[in-house]
């Protein structure tokens, strides 16, 4: 079977996490009526024999005996992992699957990465190991972090190393929240600039995430709901920040909606991995199609529909606003605007009853509005996956390459600059071993190089005018 | 003789598979319209073709199917046996888990040799299950990773372990709108390494099958399995059996050397495009009647104005006026959009065809003239109709039918080249950016070939 491998790491990493994990198993189970495990669910749970009491063999074939989540809970301090193995959630993971401590990162990239980093790295390279013993095809490895902390960010990059050095030819797709401005970690941008040069130089994709943008989606749907507009009921597990039909028992907390969303993000990033279609995509053609220059591979995702009504007829116009939808600044996982900008790639995997002249009567009619490079004019990646999401009848996942990451970018480096050119909190970092200020600087460096990139792009927006001479050939 | 099928990546399996439907259906139809012993003759003739005969009460396709990711064979196998009809041999396939990625050169310079042996060990048991090898049918896209690059490779390792034989390759040009952002990459690495090692390349374009399946079948919403079964109905109006010759008596057993014999008299050109009409909506067909001049008067007119479909054909384009001795090469002579012709077959199904006046597409002004009109042109016909239509017209042409097409493609991957974009992706496995010009010489060659005919 072949597997993604995914890493949570750190507060957020592990809530967003168990959000995905929960949300899988609705999935499948809502799929998979005989209780047969089956590929799609191998490819992030094992199915072991509990019978005899503890943790026995794998079961490669036949009916589900107990689940276990293929995955690395990682985090430096408690709480959130200990209440993962206190709730519904219990019996998916083991011991084996866990790395923590007690006293937390202080919220220092520093002691995330070069304090824990040196002091776990045995453990985690023996348990990574582990865990891939029993993948006999590991496709990919996803960590779930967030840029601003300690753990997640300095640790969580740490992991993304070990990584390329234990498994270079395994794809790894990084999935970050992004810090607001409004943060109140005060030194969220040098931990997340810290954490960028790491990106920049050791993922293969990153989706970047806001929490503003998170938070302005679930309000959307609240205020949608409230306001009486819908005619009729919205089905409760179709809202993309719902929990409904999960394990979840406890009311939900407030981050739980906004990391639903994320959760659902990753669900339909491997959907087709998982099930068939007539145009599967895996993860390692994301990575090929949507990555043209080995450095700008920030991909900023949309998810449509946030929420199904209780009818079921969905007249075309419905699956044609689907489409416009996703191209939406409202339906962003990051503050930006995608079709104010310049595309490099797009690709739009769609789930449920939607057939190729849908994908292409949509592409035509969206095309028109969008600006794409000029070496990439038809720059367009499809996927059609048969199985929608639960409480969906279909449903689109938009991945753009596209320069209106750039603002994200510049935000970060300008708070990072106030910080810095004070050298507030600097010492803090200073004093861990291992890091020094040309940590620091070329850090920066790396950033303000990326955002040079996106520039230069921009810049020539338009395209040259003229193709390229063709090759001429002597008759 | 036998035809042995490869089957590679999704698309090409996923299209194999309704041709083996549809050659099924055909037989089994009730719809021959012709006597019990010819109805009998074709039967034996496609059996002889596409099946092998085995213990099991339902004929084996001979197949060898290839993917680099389980789910698509694992869908295929069991829909195709569930069908009652017929079924693959179950040892005849080979997947992997990881897939290629859409990057030709995964398929091509990693997959290709890891897997070489068994690949080839499985194609060498469908080979000698064949009383008589008639060659060998490629499907694949040409947009992917795994029909593309793994194609290619299986292709040349084809034509190594067997020199002699025909290899006729099945290929699906993608939809000019991007279904890979690559797709023109691959196309340039897979179509340049085919010419190398290939008979010839049949083509089917998505986005033509896309307007046929619009226009003329009336469907709706259009899934990938109504533009597949559609390609699988022209694929088999040219390869279920016919008399290649005039007053023959038995059912031609050697398809693909006649195919290659008649149309691919020189190795520089080697692009085969397909045409077949009537098409139209299964409900339709009842009510319809067609008449075999009607038929070739649209065939022809389709050949001479490049129409991909028999609609909005273009009348006002006629062929040159010969009589003027400047050499042929001089396209002065013709009006741009005139589609020249090296070769031409015309496969006629359905009764009354003895009588059906081809004159017409022998006319020398439709050729190059470096080949005989008589030479130029073949038919083939059969009394027995085909997959429903009472009558049925198809015309494989070696002309200037894909010089846009493949043009287009060159062109937009040389736009990307020129970039640089995503040739870090190909270098990684080993195609490095002079392999890429290799290919674009290749295909600029080709292009100019058919382009001064």
């Amino acid at each position: 079977t072949r597997m993604s491998l995914p890493f949570a790491v750190g507060q957020c990493g592990n809530q967003v996490g168990c959000r995905f994990w929960d949300l899988a198993l609705r999935e499948h189970a809502a799929v998979n009526k005989k209780g047969i495990y089956d590929e799609a669910l191998s490819s992030f749970f094992r199915n072991v024999d509990t019978r005899s009491g503890g943790d026995g063999p794998d079961i490669y074939k036949g009916k589900i005996c107990s689940l276990k989540a293929r995955a690395l809970l990682i985090d430096m301090e408690e709480g959130v992992v200990n209440e993962i193995l206190q709730g519904p959630l219990r019996d998916v993971f083991d011991s084996k699957q866990l790395i923590t401590d007690v006293s937390g990162s202080g919220n220092n990239w520093a002691v995330g990465h070069k304090l824990y980093g040196y002091q776990y790295q045995e453990d985690i390279v023996e348990k990574l190991r582990k865990t891939a013993e029993h993948c006999d095809c590991l496709q990919c490895f996803f960590i779930i972090h967030s840029m601003g902390g300690g753990t997640g960010s300095g640790l969580g990059t740490f992991v993304l190393n070990l990584l390329e050095d234990e498994f270079p030819e395994v794809y790894r797709f990084v999935t970050s929240v992004y810090p607001s401005g409004e943060d109140d970690v005060i030194t969220s941008p040098y931990n997340s600039v810290l954490a960028m040069k790491e990106l920049n130089e050791h993922a293969d994709c990153v989706l970047p995430i806001e929490n503003e943008s998170l938070f302005d989606i679930v309000n959307k749907i609240h205020q949608m709901i409230n306001s009486g507009k819908l005619g009729s009921t919205v089905k409760q597990n179709s809202l993309v920040t719902s929990s409904a039909g999960s394990a979840k028992t406890v009311q939900e907390k407030p981050f739980d909606a906004m990391n639903n969303i994320v959760a659902n993000l990753l669900l339909n990033l491997t959907s087709s991995a998982r099930f068939e279609g007539s145009l599967n995509m895996d993860l390692n053609e994301i990575s090929m199609n949507l990555v043209p220059f080995p450095r700008l591979h920030y991909l900023v995702s949309s998810l449509t529909p946030l929420y199904t009504l209780a009818d079921v007829n969905v007249p075309s116009r419905r699956l044609d606003q689907m489409f416009s939808d996703a191209f939406s600044k409202d339906h962003q996982l990051i503050q930006a605007d995608p079709k104010h900008s310049l595309y490099l790639a797009c690709a739009l995997l769609v789930r449920g009853n939607v057939q190729v002249s849908d994908l292409r009567r949509n592409i035509e009619r969206l095309k028109p509005s969008l600006h794409f490079v000029s070496w990439n004019q038809e720059g367009w990646k499809t996927g059609l996956c048969s199985v929608p999401p639960v409480g969906h009848s279909h449903s689109l996942l938009a991945l753009a390459n596209n320069t209106c990451v750039k603002p994200t970018f510049i935000e970060l480096k300008d708070r990072f600059m106030k910080l810095y050119k004070k050298k507030a909190h600097l010492h803090h970092y200073l004093h861990i071993d291992g890091m020094e200020q040309s940590c620091f600087s070329e850090a920066i460096s790396s950033l303000s190089d990326l955002i040079e990139e996106y520039n230069e792009l921009d810049a020539v927006k338009g395209g040259p005018r003229t193709d390229p001479s063709r090759l001429k050939i002597a008759v | 003789m036998s035809i042995v099928t490869v089957q590679l990546g999704q698309c090409g399996n996923q299209i194999g598979h309704e041709v083996f439907n549809a050659i099924c259906s055909d037989v089994h139809g009730t719809h021959g319209l012709c006597s019990k012993k010819e109805n009998e003759s074709y039967h034996d003739a496609c059996q002889e073709r596409f099946f092998s005969e085995e213990e099991s009460e339902v004929p084996v396709a001979r197949a060898v199917l290839v993917d680099m990711e389980p789910k698509v064979i694992s869908q295929t196998l069991s829909i195709a046996a569930r069908s009652g009809y017929w079924k693959y041999d179950n040892r005849s396939h080979f997947c992997q888990k990881q897939g290629s990625g859409n990057n030709w050169a995964n398929g091509y310079s990693v997959h290709g040799p890891r897997h070489k042996e068994v690949i080839m060990n499985l194609v060498q048991r469908e080979a000698e299950k064949c009383d008589r090898l008639g060659g060998f049918f490629t499907i694949m896209s040409m947009a992917g990773g795994t029909g593309s690059g793994l194609g290619a490779f299986v292709t040349q390792c084809l034509r190594d372990a067997f020199p002699t034989s025909f290899i006729l390759n099945h290929v699906i040009w993608p939809y000019g709108t991007g279904e890979v952002i690559v797709q023109n990459y691959n196309s340039v690495l897979t179509l340049s390494h085919l010419y190398q090692s290939s008979d010839a390349l049949l083509v089917h374009e998505n986005d033509v099958i896309h307007k046929i399946c619009a226009q003329l079948m009336n469907i709706k919403q259009i899934s990938f399995r109504d533009v597949n079964q559609v390609i699988a109905h022209q694929l088999g109006s040219v390869f279920q059996p016919t008399y290649t010759a005039e007053g023959g008596l038995h059912y031609s057993r050697n398809p693909l050397g006649d195919l290659m014999e008649t149309l691919v008299p020189h190795p520089e050109f080697k692009m085969l495009g397909l045409r077949n009409i009537p098409q139209m909506p299964e409900n339709s067909l009842a009510y319809s009647t067609f008449s075999w001049p009607g038929l070739i008067k649209h065939l022809r007119q389709m050949l001479i104005a490049n129409a991909k479909m028999e609609e909005g054909i273009d009348w006002q384009v006629r062929p040159p006026r010969l009589g003027s001795s400047i050499p042929s090469s001089h396209s002065m002579n013709k009006p741009l959009h005139f589609n020249t012709s090296i070769a031409n077959l015309v496969i006629l199904r359905g009764k009354d065809m003895h009588s059906v006046d081809l004159g017409s597409f022998r006319d020398p002004s439709l050729y190059t003239s470096w080949l005989n009109p008589q030479d130029a042109f073949n038919a083939w016909k059969t009394p027995r109709a085909f997959n429903k239509y009472e009558k049925s017209a198809s015309l494989v042409s070696n002309s200037q039918f894909l010089l846009k097409p493949l043009d287009n493609v060159v062109g937009k991957a040389w736009n990307m080249f020129a970039s640089k974009a995503y040739i870090h992706q190909y270098t990684k496995f080993g195609i490095e950016e002079e392999d890429f010009l290799d290919s674009f010489t290749a295909l600029e060659q080709v292009i100019s070939s058919y382009t001064i005919l």
